[in-house]
């Protein structure tokens, strides 16, 4: 049987598909049979971070509607062996998705796969409610920002209450924390939410804090999940993040500011 | 503007992150009690609009409600504004 993810954040643009795209990347650099569905469907954007945008055919609505077979509409990734891509439709509404077809979709994806990333649309309507339904565990992203700590609360909220999980007593959801944009320069200064705060508000385990970094842009505008970027802070704080989920004991990095010489002082040099 | 930056004085630091944290913890803490019920306050304000209104002709519109949620206490504020003794005049003229 799969293990079912959903990447959730409740708020949109904290990360959400810039970590199911590293995430799923790494879980299938590590040898996971991994699959990485897009939920977001109208705002299909996976396929573009992952860098597979001219190879979509069919879609997940495709496939519940009996269109296509889930083999046709899933892409495999040409970098990572072990890694594949199911898309969202972007011309349907969400309410194109219904829980019946999710349900199918996931059950013959556990056959073939170790993991299962759900990468939530923004909101707490359909989309993110399928999303999540079906969640053994859950990453949630969040921002050190006051309302996007807010929205991670009420996902939280909503996995404990309406999750299957939840409706079928089988147990909570797994709840892990990715702080992701973070800025220790900031933070240093007062201006950012510590990690402790964040931390101690939403009260769930710590998976990792990826830093704010430039890679992340650059990794977006050419179809390159962060992580095969081993060079960035970010790459590396996903790959770290990814160990500890497989159960590895790794120290969190890129907590404290970068102190810069005098000469990166004045001839720049940014996080990498 | 690199070169300057380095002379110059530091700003101090505003410490915005610890009124953000403040509030968080405070808005969660009431979110998360009222989690499982529903928001009661349009009821409440409701009701008791209706008990006033038996007693004393009130304008509907002249009624204010206010929550100040706060860490270890909130208050709930109904304001209902009564018609004075001129107004009264008028309406039981109006109704004679």
């Amino acid at each position: 049987m799969a293990e079912v993810i959903v990447v959730t954040s409740g708020k949109g643009g904290v990360g959400k598909t810039t970590t199911s795209a590293a995430f799923g990347t790494g879980l299938a650099q590590r040898g996971k049979r991994t699959v990485v569905i897009d939920f977001d469907v109208g705002l299909r954007n996976l396929d573009l971070i992952m860098g597979v945008e001219r190879r979509v055919v069919f879609d997940i609505v495709n496939v519940i509607q009996g269109e296509a077979k889930l083999n046709q509409a899933l892409i495999r990734d040409k970098r990572v062996d072990t890694l594949a891509i199911l898309p969202a439709s972007q011309t349907r509404d969400k309410d194109a998705l219904t829980k019946d077809g999710v349900r199918q979709i996931i059950e013959e994806l556990s056959r073939d796969f170790d993991y299962i990333l759900c990468d939530s649309p923004a909101g707490i309507e359909k989309g993110a409610m399928l999303a999540l339904y079906f969640a053994d565990q859950a990453l949630i992203v969040t921002n050190p920002e006051v309302s996007s700590v807010r929205d991670s609360d009420r996902i939280l909220g909503v996995l404990q209450s309406r999750s299957r999980r939840a409706e079928e007593k089988l147990g909570r959801v797994k709840e892990h924390l990715l702080v992701t944009r973070y800025d220790p320069a900031r933070v240093e200064r007062g201006e950012m939410l510590k990690l402790e705060d964040v931390q101690e508000i939403l009260a769930i385990p710590l998976l990792g804090v990826v830093p704010e970094s430039e890679s992340v842009l650059r990794a977006s505008n050419t179809g390159t999940p962060v992580i095969l970027d081993a060079e960035s802070i970010a790459g590396q704080a996903y790959k770290d993040a990814v160990d500890r989920f497989l159960g590895e004991d790794v120290p969190h990095r890129f907590l404290e500011p970068e102190r810069k010489g005098l000469f990166r002082r004045l001839f720049g040099g940014r996080a990498a | 503007m690199r070169l300057l930056d380095l002379f110059r004085a530091r700003k101090p630091a505003q410490a915005s992150a610890s009124a953000a944290k403040e509030r968080l913890q405070i808005v969660l803490a009431h979110e998360r009690i009222g989690r499982t019920r529903e928001d009661f306050l349009p009821k409440l304000q409701q009701e008791l609009v209706a008990v006033v209104a038996r007693y004393v002709a009130i304008d509907p519109a002249k009624v204010a409600v206010n929550l100040e949620r706060g860490g270890d206490m909130s208050t709930l504020e109904i304001e209902i504004e009564l018609p004075g003794p001129q107004a009264m005049r008028l309406q039981a003229a109006a109704s004679r």
